[in-house]
């Protein structure tokens, strides 16, 4: 005779607890705009959350090869940027790489990561990124213009993955 | 599985010196070291950034560690932080 035994429900293994989860969008493709958010998205994997961004328009450079080590700070209507000038000096040739140059001494002196640095730190830790297939398409990126590892991505995509986030920001 | 409370001798305390480096280096750089401790084992992180008065306490928060004592003086700001079971 079979004896009908109770599930052993002390054996049942939890599912381990949802991770918290964050989700940017960086539209923007200047030296100073780049790192909000790379620096919150790898502080959110430090505190053991999930994060992503969504790069799309300007913000795509971020994840170029070819320009991501040479985003600028714009000398141009951009009364806070790191040199004062009048905007009719700011639109002056070198003012730009002026602006640039200081605000990398900035971050230097600082002992801040430059943005190809963020982005591997980011990566290491498990950031995802999403390379917005709109932006690729009106501007002429190809996927061999981006990082390894970015994910191309519609705007159903990423807010499938939005959805899902306890914390979205968009720079 | 033990549940035995490790005695002090059992515990390992490890250094962190992140004087210079600001957010959100000391809190990235503490969770790369607290992710390769053993959970009991205890971190020692120091800091000068005025952000890590809030953002350790917070991360252990977050990341489900202990802290165990904070001490903020001359600009320099001193944390133990004890490796959660879950983090």
């Amino acid at each position: 005779m079979t004896t009908q035994l109770a599930p052993d429900l002390s054996q049942t293994t939890e599912a381990p607890p949802r991770k918290k989860r964050i989700a940017l969008v960086a539209s923007k493709g200047t030296l100073d705009q780049a790192y909000p958010p790379l620096i919150l998205a790898s502080t959110a994997v430090s505190l053991g959350w999930e994060a992503g961004i969504y790069f799309t328009f300007y913000g795509l450079d971020i994840l170029h090869v070819e320009r991501f080590e040479k985003l600028k700070v714009a000398s141009l209507a951009n009364p806070a940027g790191p040199i004062q000038l009048p905007n009719l000096l700011g639109a002056i040739p070198g003012a730009t790489a002026a602006a640039t140059k200081v605000m990398r001494k900035w971050m230097d002196n600082a002992r801040m990561p430059t943005v190809p640095e963020f982005i591997d730190m980011s990566q290491q830790l498990g950031v995802r990124f999403f390379a917005c297939a709109t932006t690729m398409g009106v501007m002429g990126v190809t996927e061999d213009d981006l990082i390894p590892g970015a994910d191309i991505a519609g705007a159903a995509a990423f807010l499938d993955y939005a959805a899902d986030a306890d914390v979205s920001l968009f720079v | 599985m033990s549940h035995e409370t490790p005695t002090v001798t059992d515990v390992e305390v490890f250094d962190l010196d992140c004087s210079g480096l600001l957010c959100p280096l000391p809190v990235y750089k503490a969770a790369l070291a607290l992710t390769s401790l053993a959970p009991g084992d205890r971190l020692r992180l120091t800091t000068t950034d005025p952000g890590a008065v809030e953002d350790i306490p917070a991360m252990t928060r977050q990341r489900g560690d202990l802290l165990i004592s904070q001490e903020d003086g001359d600009g320099r700001h001193t944390f133990i932080i004890e490796k959660g079971t879950t983090t």
